[in-house]
């Protein structure tokens, strides 16, 4: 495939980012690797003593893993939305990020679904799920919806590959056989023909348009397990939008926070400017009013009708000797801090941006297992005659060394993708026949970068 | 099937024995709270027959076998035909005396402390006076637990039941958060049973034997239903607060007496706990009007550990 001037530039660049591996790459692997084994080790006595030692009991039948759960999904939306929405505006800046962001999709819906199966008492029947479906249940409503999500994620991801793919089958790159063997296949014979293009082109726009409503399919459901049944704190109709709101919010901050890592790490200052921070900080601007919204008109009302089992819950979220820090916490970092620090010119840095997505990112983790664990602490009978220590959750080292292990698996394979893709999307400068001619940024945007 | 068949001799020989075939063939054959049963001391079991004569006779006539699989699975989700059964809890005559606790842990070999029944201390505002306020498994006609669960583990029966298949069960927990009466329990580790009943065959209707990471909760005794027996909760509870029976019939007895139903709820007030949530319950309740013990008379007696469940409570009950 021959380059033009721009994609030349790329790929020169980055070549030798998934040409070697570096030691360093080596040590973070093995970083994340000893909490996967940790995380491992965990699961299997999970597996082998049950779910005894779990902080989870018959109150609170649901902790960490659900707000994973919850969380993994969310910031998958950061390649389906944010990369998708993008692509049908047809905005040219989205270039450089799209790959990092679809990335975030893939592996983020690989691990989230895993924490639902560490809730599951009897993995060894999880094909019950199949042989015998109940349509009715919420939980079917989701194993439909996130595997039909994952598959065009995946295929999202993909066809954006194809391309790049066919460049580093080309390029001869100095890399083992096998490697250079999977390219090959990957790049499926693509060889840059007006049809090929027409094809890849098509189907990226199809994908693009069903990947959205999947998305909010798949947030919508998951927020209905719990929006479903009798319980204060979860019984609420705004909880498919807010879930799928603070879903794409959070996913705009770990897109963030990943721009900000591969910048520095391989010196990617031209390809992700500082503009690409300061409209995804818009972005995440306004997601985050809308988030503060909803979050605002949900407690507001909840907290003004002051009806019985609501104001539990609430009492328990506001009180400071039980929740009520967390979910200060909660509410400034996830919602106060962002919206502050992308309005104000002066804290609009990508530094900045970049931090201030890393506390909203964690506050909306916390905002999870507020949602999850105080309504379940709070059921409608009173919680007596019942084992004292049955009454409050508190999460095991068990049950942290899986989270713990979820995250590392999420860098560790953010790491290995990075050495075998380039991050940013070498074919994307300039196709023949399109307007992209230029390079995404002029002169003076790379000095200032 | 051949189970049942067995069953249903043995029941034929004993009600021969007792020289009440007519009447009791009727009773015990199709109405289970009619055909009420104590076992006492001396192992004489009193039965009831409609016309309220009661005739006591050795339990070992009572050729029942606990605890076979006496149904197929099928018919274990298809209930029994033709009954709706129903369960009035009396809130004036409950002590906390906890005997309907062990008695149903110990029929369905479950540990002590992992109740399916449980005794709450209810106070339903700040002035009104606290009382015992047992509850089990409401059976309710428009389930929560059932709504959701993804492999139809949790079903509805004819027969009004909301049963358990713990073989089927993936042990998801979304029916315990669906519930708003926190019903169900969990198998957080491998249950200990003895030998032969972790052998036993798995049913339903049994509930035996209980199987690590699955849910389980009340029952209502069908096994015991279908032989005519009264659960064990009922029989166990020394002041007769759970009545059983058949809505169908319009009877429920608590072993002692047996009542028309509908005439019990309409004498005395009887209402469904949280009628607001649209469950639907098949239990109902009398309101602790005139209750026969104060409530601190069931507190006093109850081991530390038990006590210290009801400690918030009972402190708010003494202000
Ligand atoms: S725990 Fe078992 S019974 Fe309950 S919803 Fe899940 S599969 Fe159904």
């Amino acid at each position: 495939m021959e380059l033009n001037k721009y994609q030349q530039e790329a790929f020169d660049k980055q070549r030798p980012v998934i040409e070697n591996f570096g030691k360093k790459t080596w040590a973070w692997t093995i970083f994340f690797m000893a909490w996967i084994l940790l995380g491992g080790y965990a699961l299997y006595l999970q597996i082998t003593k049950g779910h005894g030692i779990t902080g989870m009991r018959d109150n609170v039948v649901w902790g960490l893993y659900i707000a994973n759960f919850i969380f993994f999904i969310g910031i998958s939306y950061a390649g389906a939305v944010i990369s998708g929405i993008l692509h049908i505006l047809k905005v040219e800046w989205r270039k450089p990020i799209i790959r990092i962001a679809e990335m975030i999709t893939v592996i983020a819906t690989i691990i989230g679904p895993v924490y639902i199966l560490l809730c599951v008492g009897r993995l060894d029947r999880l094909h019950h799920l199949f042989i015998y479906p109940r349509l009715q249940s919420p939980i079917t409503w989701d194993v439909l919806a996130i595997s039909t999500y994952f598959t065009g994620s995946v295929i999202f991801l993909y066809l954006a590959l194809i391309k790049d793919f066919a460049i580093y089958r080309d390029a001869k790159l100095n890399i083992p056989k096998w490697k250079q063997k999977l390219y090959k296949i990957l790049a499926i014979g693509y060889r840059g023909t007006h049809s090929q293009n027409r094809h890849i082109r098509i189907s990226t726009n199809l994908m693009a348009i069903m990947i959205v409503p999947l998305a909010i399919i798949v947030h919508s459901v998951l927020s209905w397990i719990f929006g479903m049944t009798l319980r204060p704190g979860w019984h609420s109709t705004i909880f498919g939008p807010y879930f799928v709101l603070a879903a794409i919010y959070s996913g705009t901050g770990v897109l963030i926070m990943a721009m900000w890592v591969y910048r520095k790490m391989y010196g990617l200052q031209s390809y992700l400017t500082d503009k690409h921070f300061i409209y995804l900080g818009y972005i995440m601007m306004v997601l985050g009013a809308g988030y503060g919204y909803f979050t605002f008109s949900e407690y507001l009302t909840g907290w003004f009708a002051s009806e019985k089992w609501e104001s539990e819950v609430l009492e328990k979220l506001f009180n400071p000797a039980k929740y009520g820090w967390w979910f200060l916490f909660a509410n400034v970092a996830g919602i106060l801090l962002p919206i502050v620090v992308v309005a104000l010119p002066k804290t609009r840095t990508p530094n900045l941006i970049a931090l201030v997505s890393l506390f909203m990112v964690i506050a909306l983790w916390v905002k999870r297992y507020l949602i999850i664990v105080p309504t379940l602490e709070s059921p409608l009978l009173p919680m007596q005659d019942t084992r004292i220590e049955y009454v409050k959750y508190t999460a095991t080292w068990v049950e942290w060394a899986l989270t713990f292990g979820g995250i590392a698996t999420f860098f560790l394979f953010f790491t290995l993708m990075s050495k075998f893709v380039t991050v940013i999307p070498i074919s994307e400068f300039a196709n023949k026949g399109t307007t992209a001619e230029q390079p995404v940024l002029n002169e003076n945007e790379i000095a200032s970068a | 099937m051949k189970e049942l068949e067995t069953n249903d001799n043995g029941r034929r020989d004993f009600i021969k024995t007792v020289a009440l075939a007519t009447v009791a063939t009727a009773a015990c054959g199709t109405l289970a709270s009619s055909c009420s049963s104590k076992v006492a001391a001396n192992e004489k079991v009193k039965l009831l027959s409609p016309d309220g004569e009661i005739v006591e006779i050795d339990s070992s006539y009572l050729n029942y076998q606990e605890h076979l699989a006496i149904v197929s699975k099928l018919e274990a989700r298809q209930g029994i035909a033709g009954k709706k059964f129903v369960m009035v809890v009396d809130l004036s005559r409950c002590k906390d005396a906890r005997k309907c606790i062990s008695a149903c842990q110990k029929w369905h070999y479950r540990p002590e402390d992992r109740e399916w029944l449980t005794v709450k201390l209810m106070r339903d505002s700040e002035n009104a006076p606290p009382y015992w306020f047992p509850k089990q498994c409401f059976h309710c006609d428009n389930p929560p637990c059932v709504k959701v669960c993804p492999v139809d583990a949790t079903y509805k029966r004819q027969d009004g039941l909301v049963l358990i298949d713990n073989e089927r069960c993936i042990g998801c927990k979304f029916c315990m958060a669906a519930c708003p009466y926190s019903t169900r329990v969990f198998n957080w580790n491998e249950p200990e049973m003895p030998f032969d009943i972790q052998h036993a065959v798995s049913n339903p209707e049994t509930n035996i034997p209980a199987k690590v990471g699955t849910v389980e909760k009340c029952d209502f005794c069908p096994d015991r239903a279908r032989v005519g027996l009264l659960p064990p909760c009922v029989e166990a509870c020394p002041n007769g607060v759970f009545y059983y029976g058949d809505e169908n019939e319009d009877t429920v007895s608590n072993g002692d007496e047996t009542l028309g139903f509908k005439q019990l709820i309409k004498d005395r007030a009887g209402y469904r706990f949280m009628e607001e949530l649209g469950t639907k319950p098949r239990v109902y309740y009398l309101p602790p009007k005139d209750r026969q013990f104060p409530v601190e008379r069931g507190y006093e007696n109850l081991p530390d550990k038990i006590k210290a469940r009801y400690k918030d409570a009972m402190e708010g009950t003494e202000k």
